[in-house]
């Protein structure tokens, strides 16, 4: 897989995404707020790459411009070797906050991406979405009926249903109970094991990036730029107590300047 | 139990329908009619066929008055609040407006459209337009952004993105503008009925009291004045109930 091309971080060719010295300035009452400084970036196709950094550092901001929502000031973002100048179906942005529609039920979120599909094999995909994030026996349930954990895979369900070729996730378990996120973290390994996504996926938990990515992005704090990239060298499934775990979650905490104790 | 809950309310009232009763009876002193003078009131209206007449006149001049205004109102203020720009250039003048009282604009009411139905369709259209423009304002500005920006990702055109995000996103908000204006109409009606039209309830009770101090029928119209104001707010009020609308009532 992507880990003999991810083990050159500078630029791979062929990269799925290409980020060049991108900057993104925010201007506020007349002033400018520097967020993004002059990041460069490459993705392999089918990498899972998480983003860490301090809280408040433009990890969102970040990944809101890779996703098209957010103009850079200077610098580009690549897709294919293609500019990316806004949102896009091949590339689904899942949200910090619960970006399910309320006013839609499990199926007809899930379904909401397919309009261009014929009714049955919307059907058919909507099915097969269900099942795969098992959401079984739900199809008619409002989101305001379901756990957070299950709206989490509603949203998964939704981005993934469009078949896009780059998921970009922003914190998506976030307000989750440690648990409930345990449990999305190996679904979320089973889908992409099974479907072999791009991912982008911003998180402050230090422990879930080393758990899930390839490759970790660890950013300094604001103006955003990349302090270092962490090669996540062990094969899943992940021994989280083994000694070469420690060592690189133990690497990135330092990296990030917080200790080893509290 | 439930029966008991239920049953609360009324038996709170009957209470004080016998305590206004005996009271009157106490100090016959014409302070006010008693219930049964009110009951007979109505039943007087009721022969005389007039009870339905104004009720329907009333009901009719509310109906024109905050139809047109949605109507109006609605697609005027969504549009504003789409469009940062608009917004700012129409909020001044609407705050002016607004605060308004619309009994004020009677007597430009009466010099524009005459004595009749006209003025007080204006007057109701009044005070329902204001209140249902900001409603629809502040509903295409509270939809948060990451509908819009799902919306977007997913491919919508500007029109689907309407169709499929902005309007069910201000659905459940609207109705809530739309029950609560349509309680001001209905206040505004009985008010604008007193000055410039010969039917109605609120003719009614100006009526009652100028021909011949019919107070029984004064307190008969503000009694149906109230049952049909909670009838209206009662049916407004079962369209939030609509299934997938619920989710902006009982977010958790």
């Amino acid at each position: 897989m992507s880990s003999a091309q991810a083990a050159n971080p500078a630029f791979a060719e062929g990269a799925k995404l290409r980020v060049q010295n991108l900057n993104l300035v925010f201007t506020r009452d007349e002033k400018s707020i520097p967020v993004l400084r002059n990041i460069s970036l490459d993705v392999s196709e089918g990498e899972f790459v998480c983003v860490v950094g301090p809280s408040g550092c433009g990890k969102s901001t970040l990944l809101n411009t890779l996703g098209g929502f957010l103009t850079p000031t200077s610098g580009s973002v690549r897709i294919d070797g293609e500019i990316v100048r806004g949102p896009d179906p091949r590339r689904i942005f899942v949200f910090q906050e619960r970006g399910v529609f309320p006013w839609l039920t499990v199926e007809g979120n899930i379904g909401f991406g397919l309009f261009k599909l014929n009714v049955s094999e919307r059907q058919q995909r909507v099915a097969h979405y269900i099942n795969m994030v098992g959401l079984q026996g739900f199809e008619e349930a409002y989101p305001s009926q379901l756990s957070g954990g299950m709206k989490q895979r509603l949203e998964v369900a939704r981005a993934l249903a469009v078949n896009p070729d780059t998921l970009y996730l922003d914190e998506p378990f976030g307000s989750l109970d440690s648990i409930t996120r345990h449990v999305m973290r190996g679904e979320l390994l089973r889908i992409w094991e099974a479907e072999r996504k791009t991912i982008v996926f911003v998180t402050h938990d230090i422990d879930e990036a080393v758990q899930l990515a390839d490759r970790v992005v660890v950013l300094s704090d604001r103006p955003a730029a990349i302090q270092k990239i962490v090669h996540i060298d062990i094969a899943h499934p992940r021994d989280i107590s083994s000694p070469r775990y420690l060592e690189l979650r133990d690497g990135i905490l330092q990296q990030i300047g917080l200790a080893h104790k509290i | 139990m439930k029966l008991l809950v239920r049953l609360r309310p009324i038996a709170f009232i009957a209470a004080l329908l016998v305590a206004w009763q005996l009271a009157v009876n106490r100090h016959p002193g014409y302070i006010l009619p008693g219930p049964w003078g009110v009951v007979g009131g109505i039943t007087d209206l009721f022969r005389h066929g007039v009870l339905f007449k104004y009720i329907v006149a009333s009901l009719f001049r509310v109906t024109w008055g905050f139809g047109l205004a949605a109507i109006l109102a609605i697609p005027l203020g969504l549009v504003i609040g789409w469009n940062r720009r608009s917004e700012i250039a129409f909020n001044p003048l609407v705050q002016v407006l607004r605060p308004i009282s619309p009994l004020a604009w009677i007597p430009l009411a009466i010099l524009w459209f005459g004595v009749g139905d006209a003025s007080s369709v204006f007057l109701i259209f009044l005070g329902c337009f204001f209140p249902l423009l900001l409603t629809a304002i502040n509903s295409v500005r509270n939809i948060p952004t990451v509908y819009i920006n799902a919306g977007r990702n997913f491919g919508l055109s500007s029109t689907d993105l309407v169709y499929r995000v902005l309007y069910p996103a201000v659905v459940p908000q609207l109705l809530i503008g739309l029950r609560i204006t349509l309680g001001v109409a209905w206040l505004v009606v009985v008010a604008a009925e007193m000055i410039a039209v010969d039917s109605g309830l609120g003719f009614l009770i100006v009526d009652a009291r100028n021909a011949g101090n019919r107070y029984d029928l004064v307190v008969a119209g503000m009694v149906i004045i109230g049952l049909i104001g909670l009838l209206l707010d009662t049916a407004m009020r079962s369209l939030e109930k609509v299934k997938s609308f619920r989710w902006a009532y009982s977010e958790d």
